[in-house]
């Protein structure tokens, strides 16, 4: 009898049960979506006590490093692989004989840099893994110039705190034209050994889908933070108006500016 | 059995505030967490076993695909060495889209990456403040220790899981040893374990600690345990409620919102001790 009663009873509550699951599915929070939505704005708030939290725990530790052989594969290409913007063909048809990284804003020295001045640098050579926001990992060899001393050379005034990076590549058109590749990191990670101005990959030149003719490498954060086919780079005090002030492409659409995880 | 002859137990305060308060902020937060971390999943829907994911060569044991075939878009998901046809809820779902897990069971139910990102990451803080907070009060007023089997427990077990397959249950003041084994496993081993391989995920974290990627075996392999430890908690959450109900849903809802929980009878003879 008792049995039977706890059957049933059973069988109701399931069904209950199920029929909240499915309730999950109904859109009510879909307004999360809305990246004014206050509760969304509550809740990006933690990724803030993130940033902190994991500025404070890694200080300036160096990310993980790995040998030849974990390279097991090509590096896989993300993001734009080819841009089709005019002046960025014109360069990679010369080879990118007329390409300049400038370091620009809050410097007392302001640089134009080509390649072969980037080439003629002290060079850091790091096997690392790249880590996609959407969840996958790829490892390679990467090498090239450490940003802090082109930072240095480029006299940074007291009032700069981020760096930020402009690329070649068009991602979208908007009412006020084309958007480009931005993305933008503290001075703490712009001084970190690791990051690099790389040119090289895997023993080779960086190709085109990997960002050539330099991309960044932040390891410490994911992918979308390594700028590809970077041609300036601003020191500011406070994240730009540009875009839509996040002081990235993927901040701008919802991602967390500082990506440590 | 008790209830039959028409005697009723003694109410007894059974439930801490501290533990009811925590008990729903768990689920809330576990909530969320299963519902964004199915929307992440979807983003790059392959778990691997390895330090990388591998794009020319094959280390991975899940892949939730849509594959088109003559009898149109299907969703084909390879566990191991085995395929099998999920559309409808997994691969391909509503209307003929391509999604890993169906919008029933992600928050938002649309695919936005972002967004579930930044739920996941606000309830995975409230998760590890709430945890802290528990072990914290729980070892200053030894609840806790109502988590630990005795040895009365242990010599009880056959017992006791003969009693649960019967759906015979004993409604005392304290635990039984099944409550206690999957109480504590979940507090003490999934829970640590779950954000252990969410901080092993983080390129940050990594710096911070490396050698964690070494005990889990690397990031892609952090990530898979990461997915099996949700598995195993909706497993914990199917039985909880199971149980829950099987025991006398009232009686159970009562005591983890009010605290107060109706005993049987003394004369009852009681399980453990």
């Amino acid at each position: 009898m008792k049995l039977e009663l706890s059957r049933r009873r059973f069988l109701t509550g399931a069904s209950l049960g199920v029929s909240a699951m499915a309730l999950s599915g109904c859109k009510v929070l879909d307004d999360l979506n809305d990246y004014d939505h206050p509760l969304r704005n509550l809740m990006e708030a933690a990724n803030g006590v993130t940033y902190r939290t994991q500025r404070f725990l890694s200080g300036d530790k160096l990310a993980p490093e790995f040998t030849k052989a974990d390279i097991r594969q090509g590096q896989r290409p993300n993001g734009t692989t080819n841009p089709d913007d005019a002046d960025y063909q014109t360069l990679a048809s010369a080879g990118f004989a007329d390409w300049r990284l400038k370091i620009i804003g809050a410097v007392e020295n302001p640089l134009a840099l080509t390649l072969s001045d980037l080439q003629a640098r002290p060079a850091r050579t790091q096997i690392t893994r790249h880590d996609c926001v959407e969840g996958w990992s790829c490892i390679a060899e990467w090498t090239g110039a450490p940003l802090g001393p082109v930072l240095t050379q480029a006299k940074p005034k007291p009032e700069a705190r981020f760096a930020v990076f402009y690329c070649l590549d068009t991602m979208e058109q908007s009412l006020s034209g084309a958007v480009k590749y931005y993305e933008s990191i503290d001075l703490v990670d712009a001084f970190h050994p690791q990051t690099i101005l790389a040119y090289g990959l895997n023993g080779s030149v960086l190709p085109v889908s990997n960002g050539a003719p330099s991309r960044v490498r932040v390891e410490r954060a994911l992918g979308y933070k390594m700028a590809k086919y970077i041609h300036t780079i601003e020191l500011v005090s406070v994240l730009p108006a540009y875009g839509k002030g996040h002081g990235s492409y993927w901040a701008d659409k919802g991602y967390d500016w500082y990506a440590g995880i | 059995m008790s209830q039959t002859d028409g005697e009723r137990g003694a109410l007894i305060y059974r439930q801490r505030l501290v533990t009811r308060i925590t008990h729903w902020t768990w689920a809330v937060s576990l909530f969320f967490l299963l519902l964004t971390g199915l929307q992440i999943f979807n983003a790059h829907p392959a778990l691997y076993i390895g330090r990388e994911s591998g794009f020319e060569y094959d280390n991975a044991i899940l892949r939730i695909n849509a594959v088109e075939t003559a009898a149109g878009l299907r969703g084909v998901t390879t566990l191991g060495g085995l395929e099998f046809d999920t559309t409808g809820a997994l691969g391909v779902s509503g209307d003929s889209e391509r999604r890993a897990f169906p919008a029933w069971a992600t928050i938002p139910s649309n695919r936005s990456l972002s967004t579930g990102r930044v739920v996941h990451f606000f309830f995975a803080w409230i998760l590890v403040a709430t945890l802290i907070a528990w072990a914290t009060a729980s070892l200053w007023n030894r609840h806790i220790r109502d988590l630990i089997p005795t040895g009365a427990d242990i010599r009880g077990l056959p017992r006791d899981i003969a009693d649960h397959a019967r759906l015979r249950f004993h409604h005392t003041a304290r635990y039984n040893v099944l409550q206690k084994l999957a109480y504590a496993g979940v507090l003490f081993v999934l829970l640590p374990l779950m954000i252990l391989t969410g901080l092993s995920m983080s390129p940050s974290f990594n710096a911070t600690a490396p050698w964690l990627l070494d005990i889990f075996g690397g990031r892609q392999t952090a990530r898979t345990i990461h997915f099996i430890v949700m598995v195993l908690l909706v497993g914990f959450f199917m039985i909880h409620m199971a149980m829950i109900l099987a025991a006398g849903p009232l009686n159970e809802l009562r005591s983890i919102i009010t605290g107060w929980y109706r005993i049987d009878p003394e004369k009852e003879p009681q399980n453990e001790a």
